[in-house]
């Protein structure tokens, strides 16, 4: 689904992705960790499109697409989505707006016909239960006045209103207690299938405990130093990063 | 004969008119009062770039044109149709209708409270309600300009409302302003003297629209007295042809335990000037002074705004925003002065702008005078454009940039736009900020 070769990516003027390689199968799970500032945020705006950041190097295919070449809503509408580690609020812009803006742009692009609005509002109803939200969120302005956990769960439910193929979710977990990790999660796990795939951005092994990957990499100065299954995952909580990183240095 | 003309200076045309006008004059003691404003008139000079009040502001296009008096071409014909045309009929209102700033009782819609509250020109109320209209008119305004005595010396009839105690409105006023005329460049003094009794509470909405036709010049003042313990809304919505000029005065004295929130909608204009100076003359009193200022084209745009806080335990408010594009101007003129009685003061203040071009620009002055030492004051001011990480966040959900653009300035003016208690007037804001803008609204 998604290849990422030898990328290499800027901000200003700094390298920091310094040559990733990465392949995203449909049907997996991958799951980025790393001590902070090892490129794990970097490396989710560069696939999305964010223009602060300068891809410098390496290339990236996303369904075939030299995604690097795309514009970020181009991006969106070729089905690639990212969940905010920091949502913006967007006051006087209801999520219903926002929400049916952005499917029916999404579908557009893709020559389908506009949601109607009878299967939008149903569809923000049943999505809106998944993650334990109330019908007066169709109405609410976009995160307007959300706390840190509403905002989260925002993403999941924008996640699951939107139904990309690709979702990179990039510290949805941080902040969050246990009661809203696990909403969150099971939203995750309600948007999986065989024909889809997730990147999990995490600090946190904890959310590894909801979310099961296939594939654990860990990210550190710019490099994806080492990869393995899901049991890697225990080993980092055990040993910490340093096992890993020390002979890097 | 025209050269003799054209030597006249600004003052002196708007002095010779005004002779004009009181030699019309049936009502002895305006009359009276009109030769003073008259006389006052002839001796000031209007303002320049040097004058500190004005200085981002050039009136000389302004006072080289010549205006004839509108009242003096008897040629300006509004129907109920041109009036269905440019009132706000989405809500229910009470609805008033000036032409050229004369109060046309035929065109307007108040049957319902016309026993209720008392709505005259001013006029008239010099004769019915000499006391408070004596009380009133031309006292509360204060730091008079060359424009104050233009007004004062030559307006038409005014209109007088005033809001009994005790009487709560259940709709809002309208207050439509029809300006201009089709064939003739014409000026148009505007007069309000408005009363809101003690425990009254009541909503205005001032609507300043264009006849089309040629460019007009608006002088609008505005006296406004808030007695002990009443509410007072004011909707400014300007929205005056675009080759053609507001300036605006409106002068406000608060009594005790009084609240006044003041909205200030500029759209229209191509140079707009609106002065607010309220008077926080007694305890427990609250202000709040909005605004938002939308320019495109050549549009000037000054806001320059005075609030008093003369005694303790005083509440102000103020959050002027801006969105400027193409070659607009935009000025804000934000002053506090916090006198030394004023303990126990809080008084708020920002403005924000954003420009939408290379081109546009704002001047901001947010101006802070405090002699009491146990208050509470702050006051920000930014500009910048439209925040890019909040865009990127709008396009990566596949959303065309133009139209993140536009949810972005709905969400930048919402922090105004939200205060407006008339839900519907919301609704043809947010069209009007778009519709001036020319960019579609989001959905």
């Amino acid at each position: 689904m998604i290849e990422i070769k030898n990328l290499k990516a800027k901000i200003d003027g700094k390298e920091i992705l310094q040559g990733i390689n990465l392949q995203v199968n449909a049907g997996e799970v991958h799951a980025i960790m790393g001590p902070n500032g090892s490129g794990k945020s970097t490396l989710a705006n560069v696939l999305t499109g964010h223009n602060s950041y300068e891809p410098s190097g390496g290339e990236v295919t996303f369904k075939g697409k030299d995604l690097l070449d795309l514009a970020p809503e181009d991006r969106a509408r070729e089905g690639l989505f990212l969940g905010f580690q920091y949502p913006v609020e967007i006051p006087g812009v209801s999520n219903a707006t926002f929400l049916q803006t952005a499917i029916n742009e999404i579908r557009k692009y893709n020559d389908e016909t506009e949601i109607t609005p009878k299967e939008f509002l149903d569809r923000m109803k049943e999505k809106a239960k998944v993650v334990g939200m109330d019908n007066s969120l169709i109405s609410r302005s976009v995160n307007t006045g959300f706390s840190g956990g509403e905002k989260k769960k925002n993403e999941i439910f924008q996640l699951l209103m939107l139904n990309p193929t690709l979702a990179i979710l990039d510290e949805t977990d941080s902040g969050l207690d246990i009661d809203a990790l696990r909403i969150v999660s099971d939203g995750v796990n309600e948007f999986k299938n065989e024909n889809n795939a997730v990147i999990l951005v995490t600090h946190y092994q904890r959310l590894l405990d909801y979310i099961v990957p296939d594939f654990i990499h860990v990210l550190y100065e710019g490099k994806i130093i080492k990869s393995g299954g899901k049991e890697l995952a225990l080993e980092l909580e055990e040993k910490g990063y340093g096992w890993i990183t020390k002979g890097e240095n | 004969m025209n050269a003799e003309a054209k030597k006249m200076d600004a003052i002196e045309r708007y002095t010779v008119n005004a002779e004009k006008i009181i030699a019309g004059n049936q009502n002895q003691s305006l009359s009276q009062l009109q030769n003073d404003s008259k006389a006052s008139l002839s001796s000031m000079k209007f303002p320049t770039l040097k004058t500190e009040e004005w200085k981002y502001t050039n009136l000389k296009s302004l006072l080289n044109s010549e205006f004839s008096h509108s009242s003096q071409l008897n040629d300006v014909k509004i129907t109920s149709d041109d009036v269905d045309k440019f009132k706000f009929k989405n809500f229910e209102n009470y609805l008033l209708v000036f032409v050229n700033g004369v109060f046309k009782k035929e065109l307007s819609d108040f049957e319902e409270i016309k026993k209720e509250i008392i709505i005259s020109t001013i006029s008239e109320a010099m004769v019915e309600r000499e006391d408070i209209v004596s009380e009133y008119l031309s006292k509360i305004a204060v730091d008079k300009t060359a424009f104050d005595y233009l007004n004062l010396s030559s307006f038409i009839d005014g209109f007088f409302l005033q809001i009994p105690d005790n009487k709560i409105l259940e709709k809002p006023i309208q207050m439509l302003n029809i300006t201009g005329n089709k064939g003739h460049m014409t000026y148009t003094p505007t007069r309000n003297l408005i009363i809101a009794g003690k425990n009254s509470e009541a909503s205005i909405i001032q609507n300043y629209v264009g006849i089309e036709g040629e460019q007009y010049f608006n002088t609008i003042s505005s006296e406004v007295f808030i007695d002990q313990n009443a509410l007072l809304n004011i909707y400014k919505v300007e929205l005056e042809n675009e080759d053609s000029c507001h300036i605006d005065k409106t002068d406000v004295l608060q009594r005790r335990d009084s609240k006044f929130n003041h909205f200030n909608f500029t759209f229209g204009g191509k140079l707009v000037r609106n002065d607010i100076n309220t008077e926080l003359s007694d305890e427990n009193i609250e202000c709040t002074l909005n605004g938002l200022y939308i320019g495109n084209d050549n549009q000037h745009i000054d806001n320059s705004t005075f609030i008093n806080h003369a005694k303790p335990h005083c509440l102000s408010n103020e959050l002027y925003k801006g969105i400027l594009d193409d070659h607009s101007r935009g000025v804000f003129n934000g002053k506090i002065l916090v006198e030394r009685d004023a303990q126990l003061t809080n008084a708020y203040q920002n403005n924000n702008t954003i420009l939408l071009s290379d081109d546009a620009t704002i001047d901001t002055k947010p101006q802070l005078e405090i002699f009491a030492d146990d208050v509470k004051c702050t006051h920000g001011a930014t500009v910048g454009q439209l925040d890019e990480s909040a865009m990127f966040y709008i396009l990566s959900r596949g959303i065309p940039r133009e139209k993140a653009k536009s949810m972005l300035i709905t969400a930048f003016a919402e922090s105004v736009v939200e205060g407006v208690k008339i839900e519907p007037l919301r609704d043809e804001l947010n069209n009007l900020i778009f519709e001036h803008l020319n960019r579609d609204k989001v959905l």
